[in-house]
Protein backbone atom coordinates (compact mmCIF):
# COMPACT_ATOMS: atom_id res chain seq x y z
CA UNK A 1 0.00 0.00 0.00
CA UNK A 2 1.21 3.07 -1.10
CA UNK A 3 1.50 6.54 1.83
CA UNK A 4 -1.81 8.12 -0.35
CA UNK A 5 -3.33 4.52 -0.21
CA UNK A 6 -2.96 4.68 3.80
CA UNK A 7 -3.53 8.39 4.38
CA UNK A 8 -6.73 7.30 2.34
CA UNK A 9 -7.57 4.63 4.43
CA UNK A 10 -7.24 6.78 8.00
CA UNK A 11 -9.75 9.63 6.10
CA UNK A 12 -11.80 7.17 4.90
CA UNK A 13 -12.27 5.77 8.84
CA UNK A 14 -12.15 9.30 9.99
CA UNK A 15 -15.41 10.38 7.70
CA UNK A 16 -17.12 7.43 9.30
CA UNK A 17 -16.36 8.18 12.81
CA UNK A 18 -16.83 11.96 12.44
CA UNK A 19 -19.88 12.44 9.51
CA UNK A 20 -20.10 16.03 10.39
CA UNK A 21 -16.26 17.26 9.84
CA UNK A 22 -14.95 17.92 5.94
CA UNK A 23 -12.11 15.88 5.27
CA UNK A 24 -11.43 16.92 1.76
CA UNK A 25 -8.59 19.00 2.57
CA UNK A 26 -6.52 17.85 5.53
CA UNK A 27 -3.43 18.99 5.57
CA UNK A 28 -1.01 15.69 6.08
CA UNK A 29 1.86 17.09 8.20
CA UNK A 30 -0.50 19.41 10.57
CA UNK A 31 -1.76 17.21 13.41
CA UNK A 32 -5.35 15.99 13.09
CA UNK A 33 -6.72 17.30 16.43
CA UNK A 34 -5.82 20.51 14.92
CA UNK A 35 -8.05 20.42 12.00
CA UNK A 36 -11.08 19.11 13.15
CA UNK A 37 -13.30 18.36 16.49
CA UNK A 38 -12.06 14.60 17.70
CA UNK A 39 -11.42 13.70 21.00
CA UNK A 40 -10.02 10.86 22.72
CA UNK A 41 -12.91 8.54 22.09
CA UNK A 42 -12.39 9.21 18.56
CA UNK A 43 -9.20 8.63 18.59
CA UNK A 44 -10.06 4.92 20.19
CA UNK A 45 -12.56 4.47 17.44
CA UNK A 46 -9.81 4.52 14.74
CA UNK A 47 -7.66 2.45 16.59
CA UNK A 48 -10.83 0.17 16.68
CA UNK A 49 -11.70 0.72 13.03
CA UNK A 50 -7.57 -0.48 12.07
CA UNK A 51 -8.62 -3.31 14.34
CA UNK A 52 -11.71 -4.51 12.69
CA UNK A 53 -10.96 -3.34 8.88
CA UNK A 54 -7.53 -4.53 8.87
CA UNK A 55 -6.58 -6.48 11.38
CA UNK A 56 -3.95 -3.99 12.61
CA UNK A 57 -3.18 -3.87 16.32
CA UNK A 58 -2.41 -0.06 17.50
CA UNK A 59 -0.79 -0.57 21.11
CA UNK A 60 -1.94 2.45 23.42
CA UNK A 61 1.75 3.94 23.80
CA UNK A 62 2.08 4.25 19.55
CA UNK A 63 -1.20 6.22 19.51
CA UNK A 64 0.62 9.28 19.71
CA UNK A 65 1.99 7.83 15.99
CA UNK A 66 -1.52 8.51 14.97
CA UNK A 67 -1.35 12.09 15.41
CA UNK A 68 -1.10 13.21 11.41
CA UNK A 69 -2.11 11.76 8.18
CA UNK A 70 2.04 11.62 7.48
CA UNK A 71 2.82 9.78 10.77
CA UNK A 72 0.10 7.74 9.98
CA UNK A 73 1.10 6.49 6.97
CA UNK A 74 4.77 6.20 8.02
CA UNK A 75 3.74 4.00 10.90
CA UNK A 76 1.35 2.40 9.38
CA UNK A 77 2.72 1.09 5.88
CA UNK A 78 5.34 -1.59 7.74
CA UNK A 79 1.95 -2.68 9.34
CA UNK A 80 -0.12 -2.97 6.25
CA UNK A 81 3.51 -4.18 4.22
CA UNK A 82 3.46 -7.16 7.19
CA UNK A 83 0.11 -7.82 6.00
CA UNK A 84 0.61 -8.30 2.56
CA UNK A 85 -1.08 -5.15 1.33
CA UNK B 1 -47.16 22.54 54.52
CA UNK B 2 -48.75 24.49 51.68
CA UNK B 3 -47.38 22.70 48.64
CA UNK B 4 -46.47 25.10 45.61
CA UNK B 5 -48.95 24.59 42.64
CA UNK B 6 -47.13 23.08 39.40
CA UNK B 7 -48.05 23.72 36.21
CA UNK B 8 -47.26 22.23 32.84
CA UNK B 9 -45.67 25.27 30.41
CA UNK B 10 -44.64 22.96 27.16
CA UNK B 11 -44.79 19.91 25.34
CA UNK B 12 -42.22 17.80 23.15
CA UNK B 13 -42.95 14.60 21.65
CA UNK B 14 -42.36 12.04 19.36
CA UNK B 15 -44.81 9.17 18.42
CA UNK B 16 -45.20 6.60 15.95
CA UNK B 17 -48.45 8.98 14.57
CA UNK B 18 -46.77 12.82 15.18
CA UNK B 19 -43.13 14.54 16.26
CA UNK B 20 -45.45 17.10 17.61
CA UNK B 21 -48.46 17.65 19.90
CA UNK B 22 -50.39 19.32 17.39
CA UNK B 23 -49.45 16.18 14.34
CA UNK B 24 -50.06 13.61 17.26
CA UNK B 25 -53.57 15.25 18.55
CA UNK B 26 -54.50 15.54 14.55
CA UNK B 27 -54.07 12.13 13.87
CA UNK B 28 -55.82 11.26 17.23
CA UNK B 29 -58.51 12.78 16.48
CA UNK B 30 -58.94 11.41 12.65
CA UNK B 31 -58.18 7.69 13.66
CA UNK B 32 -54.56 7.69 12.31
CA UNK B 33 -52.47 4.75 13.40
CA UNK B 34 -49.15 4.78 13.08
CA UNK B 35 -48.01 0.66 13.47
CA UNK B 36 -45.78 -0.41 10.65
CA UNK B 37 -43.51 -3.59 10.11
CA UNK B 38 -39.95 -3.46 10.59
CA UNK B 39 -37.41 -5.92 10.84
CA UNK B 40 -36.15 -7.41 14.13
CA UNK B 41 -32.84 -9.30 14.00
CA UNK B 42 -32.90 -13.09 14.73
CA UNK B 43 -36.92 -12.64 14.65
CA UNK B 44 -37.45 -11.20 10.71
CA UNK B 45 -40.34 -8.79 10.58
CA UNK B 46 -42.57 -7.51 13.18
CA UNK B 47 -44.94 -4.78 14.24
CA UNK B 48 -44.16 -2.03 15.68
CA UNK B 49 -44.56 2.13 16.20
CA UNK B 50 -41.62 3.29 14.58
CA UNK B 51 -40.98 7.22 15.47
CA UNK B 52 -39.75 9.20 12.14
CA UNK B 53 -38.49 12.37 13.67
CA UNK B 54 -35.74 14.31 12.39
CA UNK B 55 -32.48 13.85 14.66
CA UNK B 56 -30.44 15.93 12.96
CA UNK B 57 -32.67 19.09 13.67
CA UNK B 58 -30.82 18.94 17.04
CA UNK B 59 -28.08 17.21 16.87
CA UNK B 60 -25.02 16.33 15.04
CA UNK B 61 -24.43 13.21 12.90
CA UNK B 62 -21.37 11.99 15.36
CA UNK B 63 -23.88 12.94 18.30
CA UNK B 64 -26.21 10.25 16.72
CA UNK B 65 -23.94 7.92 15.80
CA UNK B 66 -22.08 8.19 19.52
CA UNK B 67 -25.43 8.29 21.52
CA UNK B 68 -28.34 6.17 22.06
CA UNK B 69 -31.81 6.51 20.21
CA UNK B 70 -33.37 7.04 23.75
CA UNK B 71 -30.78 9.82 24.10
CA UNK B 72 -31.38 11.39 20.47
CA UNK B 73 -35.57 10.90 21.36
CA UNK B 74 -34.87 12.88 24.74
CA UNK B 75 -32.99 15.78 23.34
CA UNK B 76 -35.49 16.06 20.62
CA UNK B 77 -38.39 15.84 22.83
CA UNK B 78 -36.62 18.36 25.41
CA UNK B 79 -35.91 20.90 22.60
CA UNK B 80 -38.79 20.78 21.62
CA UNK B 81 -40.39 21.37 24.65
CA UNK B 82 -38.37 23.85 25.81
CA UNK B 83 -38.96 25.89 22.32
CA UNK B 84 -42.71 25.02 22.63
CA UNK B 85 -42.13 26.87 26.76
CA UNK B 86 -41.30 29.78 25.33
CA UNK B 87 -38.80 29.99 28.44
CA UNK B 88 -36.18 32.40 27.68
CA UNK B 89 -33.53 29.47 28.30
CA UNK B 90 -30.32 31.30 27.63
CA UNK B 91 -30.94 33.75 30.74
CA UNK B 92 -32.06 30.51 32.74
CA UNK B 93 -29.45 29.43 35.59
CA UNK B 94 -28.95 25.68 34.43
CA UNK B 95 -27.76 24.12 37.88
CA UNK B 96 -31.32 24.49 38.48
CA UNK B 97 -32.58 22.61 35.61
CA UNK B 98 -33.79 19.09 36.21
CA UNK B 99 -34.17 16.28 33.57
CA UNK B 100 -36.19 13.56 35.22
CA UNK B 101 -36.80 10.73 32.41
CA UNK B 102 -39.09 7.76 33.24
CA UNK B 103 -37.62 4.88 30.83
CA UNK B 104 -38.90 1.37 31.16
CA UNK B 105 -35.45 -0.26 30.50
CA UNK B 106 -32.60 1.23 29.01
CA UNK B 107 -29.02 -0.92 28.02
CA UNK B 108 -30.62 -3.81 26.38
CA UNK B 109 -30.63 -2.16 22.84
CA UNK B 110 -26.86 -1.11 23.41
CA UNK B 111 -25.76 -4.83 25.09
CA UNK B 112 -27.74 -6.71 21.85
CA UNK B 113 -25.13 -4.46 19.58
CA UNK B 114 -22.19 -5.21 20.77
CA UNK B 115 -23.06 -9.06 21.25
CA UNK B 116 -23.64 -8.81 17.29
CA UNK B 117 -21.37 -6.55 16.36
CA UNK B 118 -18.39 -8.95 18.33
CA UNK B 119 -19.79 -12.30 16.81
CA UNK B 120 -18.97 -10.83 13.47
CA UNK B 121 -15.31 -11.12 15.37
CA UNK B 122 -15.73 -15.32 16.73
CA UNK B 123 -16.66 -13.02 20.43
CA UNK B 124 -13.53 -11.12 20.63
CA UNK B 125 -14.09 -8.98 23.45
CA UNK B 126 -11.26 -6.68 22.26
CA UNK B 127 -13.66 -5.84 19.37
CA UNK B 128 -16.25 -4.56 22.25
CA UNK B 129 -16.91 -0.60 21.47
CA UNK B 130 -15.20 1.67 24.17
CA UNK B 131 -18.67 3.51 23.96
CA UNK B 132 -20.51 0.94 25.49
CA UNK B 133 -20.68 1.99 29.34
CA UNK B 134 -21.60 5.39 28.15
CA UNK B 135 -24.42 4.19 26.15
CA UNK B 136 -25.79 1.54 28.16
CA UNK B 137 -25.79 3.47 32.06
CA UNK B 138 -29.16 3.86 32.70
CA UNK B 139 -29.11 7.80 32.95
CA UNK B 140 -27.89 7.57 29.57
CA UNK B 141 -31.03 9.70 27.78
CA UNK B 142 -31.19 11.85 31.03
CA UNK B 143 -27.68 12.88 30.61
CA UNK B 144 -27.47 12.88 26.73
CA UNK B 145 -29.78 15.52 27.18
CA UNK B 146 -27.97 17.53 30.04
CA UNK B 147 -24.76 17.44 27.38
CA UNK B 148 -27.10 19.16 24.35
CA UNK B 149 -28.29 21.66 27.00
CA UNK B 150 -25.28 22.20 28.92
CA UNK B 151 -27.70 22.05 31.90
CA UNK B 152 -25.64 21.34 35.48
CA UNK B 153 -28.75 20.17 37.84
CA UNK B 154 -29.73 16.91 38.47
CA UNK B 155 -29.96 14.74 35.26
CA UNK B 156 -31.66 11.07 36.01
CA UNK B 157 -33.59 8.17 34.90
CA UNK B 158 -36.46 6.70 36.38
CA UNK B 159 -36.85 3.11 35.85
CA UNK B 160 -40.26 2.20 36.70
CA UNK B 161 -41.67 -0.40 33.91
CA UNK B 162 -43.85 0.74 32.21
CA UNK B 163 -45.38 3.27 34.59
CA UNK B 164 -42.02 5.16 33.89
CA UNK B 165 -43.46 8.08 32.04
CA UNK B 166 -45.68 9.55 34.59
CA UNK B 167 -43.01 9.02 37.15
CA UNK B 168 -40.95 11.58 35.27
CA UNK B 169 -44.12 14.26 35.57
CA UNK B 170 -44.75 12.93 39.42
CA UNK B 171 -40.69 12.77 40.25
CA UNK B 172 -40.84 16.31 38.88
CA UNK B 173 -43.94 17.41 40.99
CA UNK B 174 -41.84 16.77 44.08
CA UNK B 175 -38.50 18.09 43.14
CA UNK B 176 -40.30 21.52 42.14
CA UNK B 177 -42.49 21.54 45.06
CA UNK B 178 -38.99 20.86 47.38
CA UNK B 179 -37.52 24.13 45.65
CA UNK B 180 -34.19 21.42 44.30
CA UNK B 181 -35.02 22.86 40.91
CA UNK B 182 -36.69 26.19 39.26
CA UNK B 183 -37.72 24.33 35.84
CA UNK B 184 -37.72 20.52 35.17
CA UNK B 185 -37.32 18.90 32.17
CA UNK B 186 -39.79 15.27 32.58
CA UNK B 187 -41.58 12.69 30.97
CA UNK B 188 -40.42 8.91 29.09
CA UNK B 189 -39.00 8.31 26.62
CA UNK B 190 -38.11 3.97 25.07
CA UNK B 191 -35.64 3.17 22.51
CA UNK B 192 -37.50 -0.81 23.27
CA UNK B 193 -38.11 -1.26 19.35
CA UNK B 194 -34.42 -1.84 18.78
CA UNK B 195 -33.65 -4.55 21.13
CA UNK B 196 -34.88 -8.03 19.84
CA UNK B 197 -35.19 -9.15 23.43
CA UNK B 198 -38.69 -7.27 24.35
CA UNK B 199 -39.44 -8.74 21.35
CA UNK B 200 -38.59 -12.31 21.91
CA UNK B 201 -39.83 -11.73 25.64
CA UNK B 202 -43.45 -10.89 24.81
CA UNK B 203 -43.62 -13.70 22.26
CA UNK B 204 -42.58 -16.21 24.84
CA UNK B 205 -44.78 -14.89 27.38
CA UNK B 206 -47.48 -14.65 24.06
CA UNK B 207 -48.60 -11.34 24.56
CA UNK B 208 -47.01 -10.07 20.87
CA UNK B 209 -49.80 -8.99 18.48
CA UNK B 210 -50.39 -9.74 15.70
CA UNK B 211 -52.93 -8.84 12.34
CA UNK B 212 -52.32 -8.63 9.24
CA UNK B 213 -53.40 -5.32 8.80
CA UNK B 214 -50.47 -3.24 11.07
CA UNK B 215 -52.48 -0.26 11.56
CA UNK B 216 -55.64 -2.46 13.44
CA UNK B 217 -53.08 -4.73 15.31
CA UNK B 218 -53.18 -2.61 18.66
CA UNK B 219 -56.73 -3.31 19.24
CA UNK B 220 -57.56 -2.98 23.40
CA UNK B 221 -60.80 -3.78 24.67
CA UNK B 222 -61.82 -5.43 21.23
CA UNK B 223 -62.65 -9.25 21.35
CA UNK B 224 -59.82 -10.27 18.95
CA UNK B 225 -56.94 -8.36 21.03
CA UNK B 226 -54.03 -10.83 20.80
CA UNK B 227 -51.32 -9.18 22.89
CA UNK B 228 -48.75 -6.08 22.51
CA UNK B 229 -47.21 -3.70 19.98
CA UNK B 230 -44.27 -2.37 20.54
CA UNK B 231 -43.22 1.43 20.22
CA UNK B 232 -40.48 3.99 20.90
CA UNK B 233 -41.17 7.35 21.45
CA UNK B 234 -41.14 10.14 24.30
CA UNK B 235 -42.69 12.66 25.41
CA UNK B 236 -40.94 15.39 27.85
CA UNK B 237 -42.92 18.51 29.43
CA UNK B 238 -41.71 21.70 30.87
CA UNK B 239 -43.16 21.92 34.61
CA UNK B 240 -42.48 25.10 36.66
CA UNK B 241 -44.23 25.93 39.84
CA UNK B 242 -46.94 28.21 39.36
CA UNK B 243 -45.73 31.89 40.16
CA UNK B 244 -42.26 31.22 37.98
CA UNK B 245 -45.23 30.50 35.02
CA UNK B 246 -47.10 33.35 35.59
CA UNK B 247 -44.54 35.56 36.06
CA UNK B 248 -43.42 35.55 32.81
CA UNK B 249 -46.66 35.23 31.26
CA UNK B 250 -46.51 31.19 29.92
CA UNK B 251 -49.22 29.43 28.56
CA UNK B 252 -50.47 26.54 30.80
CA UNK B 253 -51.44 23.69 29.66
CA UNK B 254 -53.04 22.62 33.08
CA UNK B 255 -51.92 22.07 36.33
CA UNK B 256 -51.13 18.62 38.16
CA UNK B 257 -53.51 17.67 40.37
CA UNK B 258 -52.57 14.93 42.14
CA UNK B 259 -51.02 11.60 42.22
CA UNK B 260 -49.95 8.17 43.36
CA UNK B 261 -47.65 5.80 43.19
CA UNK B 262 -47.51 1.93 44.88
CA UNK B 263 -46.63 -1.77 44.14
CA UNK B 264 -48.67 -5.11 43.57
CA UNK B 265 -46.63 -7.08 45.63
CA UNK B 266 -48.18 -10.07 44.41
CA UNK B 267 -46.56 -10.80 40.88
CA UNK B 268 -43.81 -10.34 37.99
CA UNK B 269 -45.98 -9.73 35.42
CA UNK B 270 -49.81 -10.00 36.00
CA UNK B 271 -51.63 -7.01 37.28
CA UNK B 272 -53.43 -6.64 40.49
CA UNK B 273 -56.88 -4.77 40.52
CA UNK B 274 -57.25 -4.17 43.57
CA UNK B 275 -53.92 -2.59 44.07
CA UNK B 276 -54.69 -0.37 40.84
CA UNK B 277 -57.94 0.52 41.93
CA UNK B 278 -55.85 2.06 45.37
CA UNK B 279 -53.52 3.96 43.86
CA UNK B 280 -56.40 5.41 41.55
CA UNK B 281 -58.48 6.00 44.28
CA UNK B 282 -55.26 7.72 45.85
CA UNK B 283 -54.39 9.76 43.59
CA UNK B 284 -58.05 11.36 43.52
CA UNK B 285 -57.79 12.01 47.30
CA UNK B 286 -54.75 13.62 46.90
CA UNK B 287 -55.73 15.93 44.75
CA UNK B 288 -59.22 16.48 46.71
CA UNK B 289 -61.29 15.48 43.90
CA UNK B 290 -64.22 12.45 43.86
CA UNK B 291 -64.36 9.93 41.39
CA UNK B 292 -67.32 12.67 39.56
CA UNK B 293 -64.46 15.19 39.24
CA UNK B 294 -62.82 13.44 36.85
CA UNK B 295 -63.98 13.74 33.41
CA UNK B 296 -61.40 11.50 31.72
CA UNK B 297 -59.75 8.40 32.29
CA UNK B 298 -56.89 7.38 29.90
CA UNK B 299 -56.59 3.27 30.12
CA UNK B 300 -53.48 2.13 30.38
CA UNK B 301 -54.47 -1.30 28.32
CA UNK B 302 -52.06 -2.55 26.20
CA UNK B 303 -54.73 -5.03 24.50
CA UNK B 304 -53.82 -8.46 26.90
CA UNK B 305 -56.69 -10.48 27.18
CA UNK B 306 -56.63 -10.38 30.88
CA UNK B 307 -54.70 -7.36 31.61
CA UNK B 308 -57.31 -5.09 29.95
CA UNK B 309 -60.61 -6.91 31.98
CA UNK B 310 -58.46 -6.16 34.92
CA UNK B 311 -58.10 -2.45 34.05
CA UNK B 312 -61.28 -2.08 33.22
CA UNK B 313 -63.01 -4.21 36.21
CA UNK B 314 -60.72 -1.54 38.28
CA UNK B 315 -61.94 1.13 36.94
CA UNK B 316 -65.63 0.22 36.26
CA UNK B 317 -65.69 -0.50 40.16
CA UNK B 318 -63.74 3.23 41.37
CA UNK B 319 -66.28 4.96 38.86
CA UNK B 320 -69.53 3.49 39.29
CA UNK B 321 -70.80 6.56 41.11
CA UNK B 322 -69.20 8.12 38.11
CA UNK B 323 -71.14 7.57 34.94
CA UNK B 324 -69.84 10.28 32.92
CA UNK B 325 -66.81 9.95 33.59
CA UNK B 326 -64.76 9.16 29.39
CA UNK B 327 -62.33 6.44 29.30
CA UNK B 328 -59.55 6.42 26.16
CA UNK B 329 -57.03 4.11 25.32
CA UNK B 330 -54.54 5.71 22.95
CA UNK B 331 -52.33 2.41 22.43
CA UNK B 332 -54.75 2.03 19.95
CA UNK B 333 -53.26 4.30 17.83
CA UNK B 334 -48.92 3.86 18.62
CA UNK B 335 -49.12 0.44 20.42
CA UNK B 336 -46.84 -0.06 23.33
CA UNK B 337 -44.10 2.85 24.06
CA UNK B 338 -43.38 1.12 27.06
CA UNK B 339 -41.55 3.90 28.94
CA UNK B 340 -43.21 6.47 27.17
CA UNK B 341 -46.80 5.56 27.19
CA UNK B 342 -47.66 7.56 29.91
CA UNK B 343 -46.14 10.51 29.01
CA UNK B 344 -47.24 10.15 25.35
CA UNK B 345 -50.72 9.13 26.20
CA UNK B 346 -51.28 12.18 28.68
CA UNK B 347 -50.18 14.43 25.74
CA UNK B 348 -52.40 12.88 23.45
CA UNK B 349 -55.38 14.26 25.79
CA UNK B 350 -53.95 17.71 26.92
CA UNK B 351 -55.79 19.64 24.08
CA UNK B 352 -59.40 17.96 25.32
CA UNK B 353 -59.28 20.92 27.98
CA UNK B 354 -59.16 23.53 25.08
CA UNK B 355 -61.80 21.87 22.65
CA UNK B 356 -63.73 19.84 25.17
CA UNK B 357 -63.17 16.35 22.09
CA UNK B 358 -61.78 13.20 23.50
CA UNK B 359 -59.96 10.56 20.95
CA UNK B 360 -61.45 7.65 21.32
CA UNK B 361 -59.68 4.08 21.42
CA UNK B 362 -59.93 2.52 18.15
CA UNK B 363 -59.73 -0.49 16.17
CA UNK B 364 -62.59 -1.95 19.18
CA UNK B 365 -64.78 -3.84 15.85
CA UNK B 366 -66.47 -6.35 18.72
CA UNK B 367 -65.98 -4.53 22.27
CA UNK B 368 -65.30 -7.75 24.67
CA UNK B 369 -68.32 -7.55 26.97
CA UNK B 370 -65.67 -7.80 30.13
CA UNK B 371 -63.94 -4.85 28.97
CA UNK B 372 -67.51 -2.72 28.60
CA UNK B 373 -67.36 0.72 30.74
CA UNK B 374 -70.47 3.17 30.37
CA UNK B 375 -68.00 6.32 29.61
CA UNK B 376 -65.95 4.16 26.55
CA UNK B 377 -65.28 6.34 24.02
CA UNK B 378 -64.70 3.63 21.10
CA UNK B 379 -63.41 4.33 17.42
CA UNK B 380 -64.43 8.30 17.05
CA UNK B 381 -63.87 11.00 18.95
CA UNK B 382 -66.32 12.60 21.49
CA UNK B 383 -67.54 15.58 22.33
CA UNK B 384 -67.72 16.21 26.11
CA UNK B 385 -69.52 18.26 28.64
CA UNK B 386 -66.70 19.12 30.50
CA UNK B 387 -62.97 18.12 30.73
CA UNK B 388 -61.79 19.76 33.96
CA UNK B 389 -59.83 16.99 34.66
CA UNK B 390 -57.72 13.73 33.54
CA UNK B 391 -56.64 10.88 35.01
CA UNK B 392 -53.89 9.58 33.53
CA UNK B 393 -52.86 5.46 34.39
CA UNK B 394 -49.46 3.84 33.52
CA UNK B 395 -48.92 0.62 35.23
CA UNK B 396 -45.94 -1.79 35.11
CA UNK B 397 -44.38 -5.25 35.20
CA UNK B 398 -42.84 -6.10 39.43
CA UNK B 399 -46.60 -4.27 40.06
CA UNK B 400 -45.65 -0.92 39.71
CA UNK B 401 -49.12 1.63 39.15
CA UNK B 402 -48.89 4.98 38.80
CA UNK B 403 -52.24 7.14 38.37
CA UNK B 404 -51.66 11.32 37.78
CA UNK B 405 -54.08 13.79 37.56
CA UNK B 406 -53.95 17.10 35.94
CA UNK B 407 -56.68 19.75 35.70
CA UNK B 408 -57.83 22.39 33.86
CA UNK B 409 -55.84 25.88 35.15
CA UNK B 410 -57.49 27.87 36.97
CA UNK B 411 -55.86 30.73 38.47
Amino acid sequence: MTNDEIKKVVIDIISDIAPDEDTSNLKPDVRLREQMQLDSMDFLDIVMELRKRYGIEVPEAEYIKLATLDSCAEYLGPKFAALGK
Amino acid sequence: MKLSRVVITGVGLTAPNGNSLTEFRHNLLNGVAGVERIDVRYMGTQLAGVCHYDALKYQKKKEVRVGTRAGSIAIYCAREALADSKINFEAQAKDRVGIYIGCTEHGNVETENEIYNISKFNYETKYWSHYHNPRSVANNPAGETSLSLGITGPAYTIGAACAAGNMGLIHATQMLRLGEVDLAICGGVSESIHTFGIFAGFKSQNALATHEDPKKASRPFDKARNGIVISEGGALYTLERLEDALARGAKIYGEIAGYHVNSDASDYVLPNPERQSECIQKAIARAGMTTRDIDLVNTHATATPLGDIQETQGIRTVFADSPDTLVNNTKSFIGHAMGAAGALELAGNLPSFDDLIVHPTINVDDLDPQCALPGLVLNHPKKAKRVDAILNNSFGMLGINSALIVKRFVA
